[in-house]
């Protein structure tokens, strides 16, 4: 079933998460994001936003770049829940009919996105890296990696609405927030009850965490398979220790245990994009570059002159890194005193 | 305590090739696996069934070879297996693949849960899950670390960025599981050869799901590719700093301080 209404829809969606009184910071990328792109086809950025006692970070919003901001503020929003915020979107939608709905892709996001394009019967791309607006079709090209090699797709939903994407934290730049921007803020009215839920929070369990997440970080040091063994991944931890960077890492260190799952970088782990990031025995593979690409300033330290890093790095040292890392920690001692 | 398991086959290798008409992958010819996350699936099913009783049906959809991917799910210890298999399911996007799973899970007469990897190894969307919940009206219990099941609830720990939930919903229910959830038992050779000999995979086609077939496969998925293309990052001209290890590491720091990065 194709719809037939398609110039009926029109706008721009993007799905705030939020937690801890703050909007998610994959929330305001994409604000910057959906604002350039609404520029292009002419039309408003509307910011939805679900939660209780919400309506504070609404301005917020504003700020950086939507229009309007739709607010269900109801204690029933509390916890994130599939069935509320679906139900909530889908009766919006359903009223407004935006033209394009964009959601980070965290665990909420993926949670809610695939639920919500199977009640609106549309389609939904996951984990782009790029966005653009074809303007004679009308239509958001979602840019995506595909399975192997080095291979792009660009993904469209030419004939279903609202067009729907999702986009990982970090990959969308987060732009500077506009504090002469106005807009409007609209109450919705959240008509759910409770024992209409069939899924109950019982309880909820946050994990401390004493370091910065990788994606917010400034500096990066990740490790490859080029460390060799734990003690060179070590040396890889002191050399971030001194720089007051944070550790990341390629599959290899994480499925061999010298580092958690959490702080993988690439296709199947984090996207980041720091000021500085040194690859230490980094070959420079798709499925790592695809989630450090946009760092400002590559450093790549590797024994092989052909490996795919040094073709994107900007300074590069051809070196083992068991020789090259010491000697950075040793420099680094006697510039700090 | 009956039990659907969703699994997929996916490309051994991550060397393959696309069709440049469609824009897909093609699959045909290519080695293909058990996705490691839905073994999990299966897994979890299995302790489930130990402790629980019932039964255990495999689903999958995919090409003919996709069988071996129920096969190895019969020799793991599923009592059934079903493949959807049919040209007009080729093409298949995630919303479109979990309209005929939704619509064969309904054949199948009774279930209490479906079971799910939480995503695969190849699309890596993890909206198989999540839409095959909403096209059967169930409740959603996503990145499952732990299952329980009690006489007239399922409570799942769900794993997020920043920590836990516990998340119970009432039966039927759709979960998916995170890879630590447990770990996949290996079977032992009798198993497998008895899989292959002696258990039976059923074929399903379109016609058997569903008399109006126009929302299976490329032409019922509301996404398309419209273009597949080769990218190598290039970045621009590397700066190589050559000389002994003291040498460069020297110059790197004096580089990172006049950026104002240390």
């Amino acid at each position: 079933m194709t719809f037939d209404n398609l110039q009926e829809y029109n706008g721009l969606w993007v799905f705030v998460e939020q937690g801890d009184g703050k909007p998610a910071r994959v929330s305001l990328e994409l604000l910057g994001k959906g604002r350039t792109l609404a520029d292009k086809l002419g039309v408003v950025v509307t910011a939805i936003l679900i939660g209780q006692n919400v309506t504070e970070m609404a301005e917020e919003l504003i700020f950086y770049g939507a229009d309007r901001v739709i607010i269900a503020d109801d204690p029933i929003a509390k916890d994130y829940r599939t069935e509320i915020n679906t139900d909530i979107i889908f009766e919006q939608v359903l009223k407004e009919k935006p033209e394009i709905l964009l959601i980070g892709a965290t665990c909420i996001g993926r949670d809610l996105a695939p639920r919500l394009s199977a009640r609106l019967n549309t389609g939904c791309t996951a984990d782009c890296t790029e966005l653009d607006i074809d303007k004679e079709m009308r239509l958001i090209v979602a840019t995506k990696p595909f399975f192997g090699r080095d291979l792009m797709a660009d993904i469209i939903c030419p004939f279903h609405r609202p067009q729907m994407v999702t986009v990982r934290a970090g990959v969308m730049e987060l732009k500077d927030k506009d504090r002469k921007r106005e807009g409007e803020l609209i109450y919705i009215d959240v008509n759910l009850k409770k024992e209409d839920t069939k899924v109950k929070v019982l309880e909820t369990i946050r994990s401390v965490s004493d370091s910065i997440s990788l994606e917010e970080a400034d500096k990066v040091v990740a490790a490859g398979m080029g460390v060799g063994n734990k003690e060179g991944f070590e040396m890889v931890k002191e050399l971030a220790k001194l720089l007051g960077a944070q550790v990341g890492a390629t599959s290899l260190p994480v499925d061999e245990g010298w580092i958690s799952d959490d702080k993988k970088i690439g296709q199947t782990g984090k996207t980041i994009r720091p000021k500085l990031y040194i690859g230490c025995g980094v070959s420079g593979a798709i499925q790592h570059s695809a989630g450090m690409i946009n760092s400002e300033l590559i450093i790549a330290i590797n024994t092989n002159p052909k490996a795919d890093i040094f073709n994107f790095a900007d300074y590069g040292i051809i070196g083992d890194v068991n020789q090259i890392v010491p000697a950075l920690i040793k420099e680094l001692r006697i510039v700090k005193g | 305590m009956d039990i659907v398991v969703c699994i997929k086959q996916v490309p051994e290798t991550t060397d393959i090739g696309w069709d440049p008409k469609t824009g897909t992958l093609i699959r045909e010819g290519v080695g293909g696996i058990l996705n490691p996350n839905d073994k999990n699936a299966l897994e979890a099913a299995l302790q489930l069934r130990e402790q629980h009783g019932g039964l255990i049906t495999a689903l999958s959809m995919g090409p003919p070879q996709a069988e071996d991917a129920l096969r190895e799910a019969l020799s793991m210890g599923v009592d059934k297996a079903i493949l959807l298999n049919d040209r007009l399911f080729a093409g298949s996007d995630t919303l479109s693949t979990s309209y005929a799973l939704s619509l064969a899970i309904k054949k199948i007469p009774s279930f209490d849960l479906i079971l799910c990897g939480k995503e695969s190894w190849d699309a890596m969307t993890a909206q198989v899950g999540p839409q095959l919940s909403e096209l059967l009206n169930l409740p959603q219990l996503t990145y499952a670390t732990e299952i329980t099941v009690n006489r007239n609830s399922v409570k799942i720990k769900q794993k997020l960025e920043d920590g836990f939930r516990i998340l119970e919903a009432s039966f039927p229910a759709l979960i998916t599981v995170e890879k630590e959830i447990n770990q996949p038992r290996i079977p032992p050779m009798d198993s497998i050869m008895e899989a292959y000999r002696d258990k039976e995979v059923q074929v399903w086609t379109a016609e058997d799901l569903v008399k109006d077939k126009k929302h299976f496969g490329l032409k019922g998925s509301p996404t398309q590719s419209r273009k597949v293309y080769s990218k190598k990052v290039q970045k621009g001209k590397v700066t190589i700093l050559e000389g002994e290890p003291d040498e460069v590491a020297g110059r790197l720091i004096q580089t990172l301080k006049q950026k104002g990065l240390l």
